[in-house]
């Protein structure tokens, strides 16, 4: 009997592997395809400048990946110069080393638009990251500007409470950035939802600290009674909140931005106070989209300037009370990675 | 007959005094707040780092010359100085090592413009770019540099006599200073007589060339004061100011002011005269909450204006037409 069973059992494992093993080992077509669409394939990132954290961000998960599966990676740094920018596209377009896919952090609305449908023409795909564009890229990876707005507006009501004065003042960013426009375009969005709160400022910080600072003292100096304050970006909101500051009014006055979720930039200022809630940009979370968008890009056999795809980064406002140790992540930490290599 | 010769002796200092004084009184009659005395405060806050670039420019201009690195060392240096603080390196050491760089490029622009004879537009436009990309591509890791939390950088900002900002002080002493060097000491009125003829200033024996060194080094070490104001006041200092048009502000103010670009002309007056032009304006501007893009064309059109009204009541003369601006 026990013999039978054991030769049962023997033959039955010897008919499984026999059957089922070759079937899956074989027959898998996905590594082989996969491999053969993306090895030695080139990937190169034009970011506004690599000197700051979301671009050095991007930069540090798209090479891992894209190196991970056998393709080159290569960043240009035109260093906020839009001029710069413009002729980084133009050469990598006429290069004999030009790239298979182009992603692009448009300045504005327009002045990539002729080169970015000359790199299409030429069988690059673009992919627009973080500024959209008035152009029909391959995908937009990056914020909804418009829905991340309204969430700054709602996160400034929810800071000045009921009982507030209900003024809320605006530091922009300028009149040409498709990010400052559309942010302006969602706060508004809200705030005719609540007629009662008022916006009493709106001038431009133009990006710049300094100037984000002066202006602030200015609209604190008129209003003082201000509950809070929405800063376009985190690069400029440091100006800003030292207006605050000096004016002694820290603590009274809600200072809402938006950043790449950084941790010095976002995390430990909402620590320790100076912001009162950041609309944090998952940014492992975006890099991963755009990976994914390469991959399966430069597998569709799909020619370039023939698909369209959105991608909107899922944004959240962070405050002091929802920080959790993951809610940032750390340029500091990634340099480290990358220079222990 | 009196009127007419008063108009004609107005000269740019004067029309942009008086525009800065007529916009000072209908902005004080007009906006509400703008004639609090915190206001006033603000607005001699907002031109202090402004200011205190343009005295040291101001220096530069009036010996005929142009230093556009100021906005690059001033940068620069602090980034650098930050981030050596915040790689551990100890205080006294990693000032040390940002101030013998800073001086260091005032000697190399000094000694370009003195002794190999290159016109100073090229020289310090290219320092500025090398003192930029060198910095920034081996020196430091980020566009933004924070102060480190406690540091001296980050109580200087915090400063204040009776409720005055820190940066408002020293502007006030370095004009202060700068005013004397140029009215009261033997090099600084050889200045003028260098900058108006070099060759005769030198044909009587003035020290022109190692006059000239000075001058750019010290409108680098002006550079480096006004970059820890900044970096005091906003706890970090971005490098990405280099690009912006500070530069251009602070020739602008100079030169609103009345300094010719022609050389030998000008002081410290009109350095204030510029600064209270360009303050004034902009926080009305901004108290109106005028967009800035028509902010800059309101600017540019009052610059522009003054230039004109000065070309017409102050014709251009035999001197300037012979040699020209810089």
């Amino acid at each position: 009997m026990k013999l039978i069973r054991t030769l049962m059992a023997a033959a039955t494992a010897l008919a499984v592997t026999a059957f089922v093993a070759p079937t899956f080992a074989a027959d898998d077509p996905g590594p082989a395809a996969y491999a053969q669409a993306l090895k030695g394939k080139r990937v190169m990132l034009v970011p506004l400048a690599m000197g700051f954290d979301l671009a050095q961000g991007w930069a540090h998960y798209l090479k891992k990946e894209v190196e991970a599966w056998g393709g080159t990676f290569e960043t240009r740094d035109p260093n906020w110069v839009v001029d710069a920018g413009a002729q980084a596209i133009t050469d990598a377009i006429s290069s004999d080393t030009r790239p298979d896919v182009l992603i692009i952090h448009a300045p504005d609305l327009n002045s990539y638009s002729k080169l970015m449908k000359k790199a299409q023409a030429a069988g690059t795909y673009v992919i627009l990251v973080d500024n959209p564009a008035n152009f029909p890229a391959d995908a937009f990876v990056g914020s909804d500007w418009d829905r991340l707005g309204q969430l700054e507006a709602e996160a400034a009501i929810k800071g000045c409470g009921e009982n507030s004065s209900k003024k809320i003042g605006l530091v922009q960013g300028d009149q040409a950035n498709s990010s400052s426009l559309y942010q302006y375009a969602g706060i508004m969005k809200v705030l005719d939802k609540h007629p009662d709160f008022k916006v009493v400022a709106k001038p431009d910080s133009n990006w710049d600290a300094t100037t984000s600072r002066n202006v602030t003292t200015t609209m604190l100096q008129q209003n003082p009674d201000i509950c809070s304050i929405i800063d376009f970006w985190d690069g400029d909101a440091t100006g800003a909140s030292a207006a605050i500051r000096d004016a002694k009014l820290d603590g009274k006055v809600f200072l809402v931005t938006t950043g790449g979720g950084e941790k010095a930039a976002d995390c430990d200022k909402l620590n320790d106070g100076t912001y009162g809630a950041v609309v944090m940009t998952d940014l492992a979370r975006q890099s991963g989209d755009m990976n994914a968008i390469i991959k399966f890009l430069l597998q569709s056999g799909q020619p370039a300037g023939t698909s369209h795809t959105y991608i909107y980064t899922l944004e959240k406002a962070t405050t002091k009370a929802d920080l959790k140790p993951d809610s940032c992540w750390d340029l500091k930490a990634l340099q480290a990675e990358a220079a222990a290599k | 007959m009196a009127g007419w010769l008063n108009f004609r002796s107005l000269n740019q200092e004067g029309i942009v005094f008086a525009i800065a004084v007529v916009l000072f009184v209908a902005a004080a009659i007009g906006l509400p707040g703008f004639i609090d005395p915190n206001n006033l405060v603000a607005i001699v806050r907002s031109v202090s780092v402004l200011g205190i670039l343009a005295l040291g420019m101001a220096v530069v201009i009036i010996g005929r010359g142009i230093d556009l690195s100021a906005v690059a060392i001033m940068a620069m240096s602090v980034a650098w100085y930050l981030q050596l603080l915040n790689t551990g390196t100890p205080d006294g050491l990693a000032f040390a090592y940002v101030l013998a760089g800073v001086l260091a490029i005032g000697l190399l622009n000094g000694f370009l413009v003195a002794y190999a004879d290159v016109p100073a537009i090229f020289v310090t436009l290219a320092t500025g770019s090398f003192v930029f990309g060198y910095v920034r591509s081996q020196l430091i890791t980020q566009d933004a540099v924070p102060v480190p939390q406690g540091h001296w950088v980050e109580l200087l900002g915090g400063l204040r006599f009776l409720d005055v900002p820190i940066e408002v002080f020293v502007f006030a002493g370095l004009a202060f200073l700068f005013f004397l060097f140029l009215r009261y000491t033997k090099w600084g009125r050889y200045i003028y007589f260098a900058g108006d003829n070099p060759v005769a200033a030198r044909n009587i024996g003035i020290p022109v060339r190692p006059m000239l060194v000075l001058r750019y080094v010290l409108s680098a070490f002006v550079a480096l004061i006004a970059g820890l104001l900044t970096a005091a006041s906003l706890h970090s200092i971005n490098t990405r100011v280099v690009n912006s048009t500070l530069l251009y502000d602070i020739v602008l103010v100079a030169v609103i002011g009345g300094i010719g670009l022609s050389g030998g002309r000008g002081g410290v007056r009109n350095v204030l005269v510029g600064a209270a032009l360009i303050g004034i304006l902009l926080n009305a501007m901004t108290i109106i909450d005028i967009p800035l893009l028509y902010q800059n064309l309101i600017k540019a059109a009052i610059l522009l204006g003054a230039i004109i009204v000065d070309g017409i009541i102050n014709p251009r003369d035999e001197q300037t037409a012979q040699q020209g601006d810089i």
